[in-house]
């Protein structure tokens, strides 16, 4: 996918708010394909990690009940403009993926 | 409008694309038997939360009335001292356990996100602080179904 996934940072005082929406089916496996009637597999983003820094700051597991294209919002202390916040995701097919963004 | 979405690209052209994944992020940990739980009081004995506290300190925001129940946007900010984990439950999902997050040294105990709910149904927040599992719960009317999607 050429846009695997969006971040959007704003800095209040050394508070990070971080947005982020990542591009993925979120197959629950109970919905059919409307064409040949096959289920389509279960899909989903399994676990996500956030970094400040290289440090990790937030484990996140999901399960098939998140939305599509999931979105995720959250906030991290100590932050200052130049800071690294890095987001990692591995789904059930063992694909994974990620992003960086700099606070500003 | 058209402005926000100028800024908004301008950001978004900060984010790298795929990056290397770190080694550790490959050791992050799912908690499969409580993901697969079928029943709302199984998922919650596999998380480990037996004795719950009903707690204010907890604040859960959710309509309540969602349209659509592929996209049920929720928002949970814990104040309770000490918040390591919290999950959520959609109490008639058919694996209730939505999603769990771990909170590390740095991170504020809130986070707001996108759910999918089967129909209408009590969403539960679990709070894990300083060994002691807190709760809160609100009914969410759901009209179209989502989890077909």
């Amino acid at each position: 996918m050429a846009d695997p996934m969006r971040m959007r940072i704003t800095r209040k005082g050394d508070v990070a708010d971080v947005k982020m929406l990542i591009f993925h089916p979120m197959e629950t496996g109970y919905r059919k394909n409307t064409v040949t009637g096959e289920i389509v597999p279960k899909h989903f983003i399994k676990t996500l990690q956030a970094m400040h820094n290289g440090a990790t700051v937030l484990e996140v597991e999901w399960s098939r009940s998140v939305s599509r294209n999931p979105f995720l919002h959250f906030r991290v202390n100590g932050a200052q403009a130049g800071d690294k916040i890095t987001i990692a995701w591995q789904d059930n097919f063992e694909q994974t993926g990620g992003g960086e963004a700099v606070v500003k | 409008m058209q402005r926000n979405r100028i800024r908004l690209a301008a950001l978004i052209g900060a984010v790298t694309g795929a990056i290397l994944l770190p080694l550790r992020a490959l050791a992050a940990q799912w908690n499969e038997k409580a993901f697969d739980e079928t029943r709302f009081p199984d998922a919650l004995k596999s998380v480990g939360a037996l004795d719950l506290v009903e707690s204010e300190q907890i604040e859960l925001k959710t309509p309540e009335i969602a349209e659509n129940g592929a996209i049920v946007p929720m928002q949970v900010t814990s104040n309770i001292p000490d918040t390591e984990k919290i999950h959520v439950f959609a109490e008639k999902n058919p694996q209730p356990l939505v999603a769990s997050f771990t909170f590390r040294k740095g991170t504020q105990p809130f986070f707001a996100t996108r759910i999918k709910m089967g129909e209408s149904a009590r969403v539960h927040v679990v709070v894990l602080a300083d060994g002691k599992y807190y709760t809160i719960s609100r009914d969410v009317k759901v009209t179209i179904g989502g989890c077909g999607e």
